[in-house]
């Protein structure tokens, strides 16, 4: 049997006498697709982001390619990449040029034909020449895809790709996600408040709530764990709840 | 993965060849201020020794002299700091960050970009001061080369610091950032000696290496002082402010993975 991807064990973070992320472990297969979910404020993007190495832990570990990410954050990073609605390339640079600089930045050697062909699979090649502020919210959510996927990542981190984007552009950059992660057999972890997004393209999801797992399991199974008829409503009681027993105990 | 050594640093420079060839109005701010800077004390300078009737072409090339290297040093700063902020205001940061880019790969990509402000802007003010002041910067010969170099590295170490200062207290200290340079200007004698200063500055005035840059190249200009002990000087302080610069961003780094600093910088 091949070992996880990424293996998160017992991480515990404290900003203060706030913990925001308190005892999570998970692991995540290859060619799999996680995705996180939560409240605001439940932890998601504390682990996210202490799996890109932006955040440290108080406690725990992080392992990604049977590696610890506090001593190989650079190797690692390597072979990862990120996109968030939250961040955006620059946008007084054309895309073809911010494509360029992030493909150097990852060392890909070939960087030309890698950014032309990551541009084709994205259908963005027309914009290649366009101002990267002025695209619309869906050609940026396209362009930073292509940015994501650059270095051929086997761990992908989206934190909310879909985000503020209009039903159609989202049903569209869900299935070009979908696709090239199979093609490619990229690991993916997902955030999302789209829970149609989460239901579409998550294999397991990880439900967070006060920095703790309460639950863990394909859609389905977790729908089923709450008696419920759809994730939204699994979100809402989730929310709603308060305290909540916690993966493991029930 | 195909990595090839020092493709990072070549990113981030790329990425400002990109900017700066592509936005002209980004071109005219390289020029703009030096130049303004040079015209009018230049003509200030000269407008006061005429006043005064005394001798003319020494304080004009003091002060000339003096607009011209203090450039170096800013452009080497602003290379440093505004290429940092540069990500910060176009909510790049994360991205950079989540890159695998070393710490010293960036920060070498940055004092890369501040080289190449100074290699841009230095000979077309030089120019500028020849035909419009008849001063000759190449007059210093191969004095260039340490009175450069000095400047470059220090203006280096005070970037780190005030990206350092940005990392730690976010946007709020951009002003500071910015400022940074001309905060330490009154005291490392860019266009008067040091015993100008009160007494009791002079210390913290002689611990800049730019103060001696400055001193020997008004030395060099007199011709009544040997130089090269000066500037040995300003490279040691050099390697003791560059070493200090790199702690402090290492801490802040460190500080800023502990409480979540990085992401509220760059999405703020």
């Amino acid at each position: 049997m091949r070992p996880p991807l990424l293996t998160v064990q017992n991480l515990v973070k404290d900003f203060g006498d706030f913990r925001a992320v308190d005892g999570v472990s998970f692991e995540l297969a290859e060619g799999e697709i996680l995705g996180l979910l939560g409240p605001n404020g439940a932890g998601k993007t504390t682990v996210m982001n202490m799996l890109l190495g932006l955040i440290s832990a108080n406690s725990g570990s992080i392992r990604i390619f049977g590696k610890p990410l506090e001593t190989h954050r650079i190797q690692i990073l390597r072979r990862m990449n990120f996109s968030s609605a939250y961040t955006s390339l620059p946008g007084n640079l054309l895309v073809r040029q911010n494509l360029t600089v992030f493909a150097m930045l990852y060392g890909i050697r070939d960087w030309r034909s890698r950014v032309r062909e990551t541009m084709e699979r994205f259908g963005v090649a027309d914009l290649a020449d366009r101002i990267t502020g002025h695209l619309s919210a869906g050609e940026a959510t396209r362009v930073n895809l292509c940015k994501a996927f650059l270095n051929r990542p086997e761990l992908l981190l989206l934190d909310e790709p879909t985000a503020s984007l209009d039903p159609d552009v989202v049903d569209k950059v869900r299935t070009l996600i979908r696709e090239t992660q199979r093609e490619a057999g990229t690991s993916i972890i997902y955030t999302s408040h789209n829970m149609q997004d989460i239901e579409l393209v998550c294999d397991r999801v990880l439900f967070l709530h006060r920095g703790k797992v309460i639950r863990m399991g394909t859609p389905d199974e977790i729908k089923a764990s709450f008696d419920s008829s759809s994730l939204e409503d699994v979100f809402i009681q989730i929310a709603r709840g308060g305290d909540l027993e916690i993966a493991g105990d029930r | 993965m195909n990595a090839f050594p020092f493709s990072p640093i070549a990113g981030i420079v790329l990425r400002y060849f990109f900017l700066y060839t592509r936005n002209g109005l980004r071109a005219f701010e390289l020029f703009f201020w030096p130049l303004n800077t040079l015209l009018v004390w230049g003509f200030l300078t000269r407008y006061l020794s005429h006043a005064g009737a005394g001798e003319v072409s020494l304080p004009v090339s003091f002060l000339l002299g003096g607009v011209l290297l203090w450039d170096v040093q800013f452009r080497a700063t602003q290379g440093v700091s505004v290429s940092f902020l540069e990500d910060v205001w176009t909510r790049n940061l994360l991205n950079v960050f989540v890159a695998p880019v070393r710490t010293w790969e960036l920060v070498a990509g940055f004092c890369t970009v501040g080289l190449l402000r100074v290699v841009i802007t230095v000979p077309i003010l030089s120019l500028m001061a020849f035909l419009a002041f008849q001063f000759n910067l190449l007059e210093f010969n191969f004095w260039l080369v340490p009175f450069f170099g000095n400047l470059l590295l220090f203006g280096w170490s005070m970037g780190m610091l005030a990206n350092a200062l940005v990392l730690r207290w976010g946007q709020a200290a951009e002003g500071l950032a910015w400022a940074l340079p001309f905060l330490l200007q009154p005291f490392t004698a860019v266009y008067y000696t040091v015993e100008t200063l009160p007494r009791f500055l002079q210390p913290f005035s002689l611990a800049l290496p730019s103060t001696h840059v400055f001193e020997a190249m008004r030395h060099a200009m007199a011709g009544n002082a040997p130089i090269a002990q000066g500037l040995v000087l300003a490279f040691g302080l050099n390697l003791l402010w560059l070493g200090i610069a790199s702690l402090v961003m290492h801490r802040v780094l460190g500080i800023a993975r502990e409480r979540g600093l990085l992401t509220k910088v760059a999405t703020q």
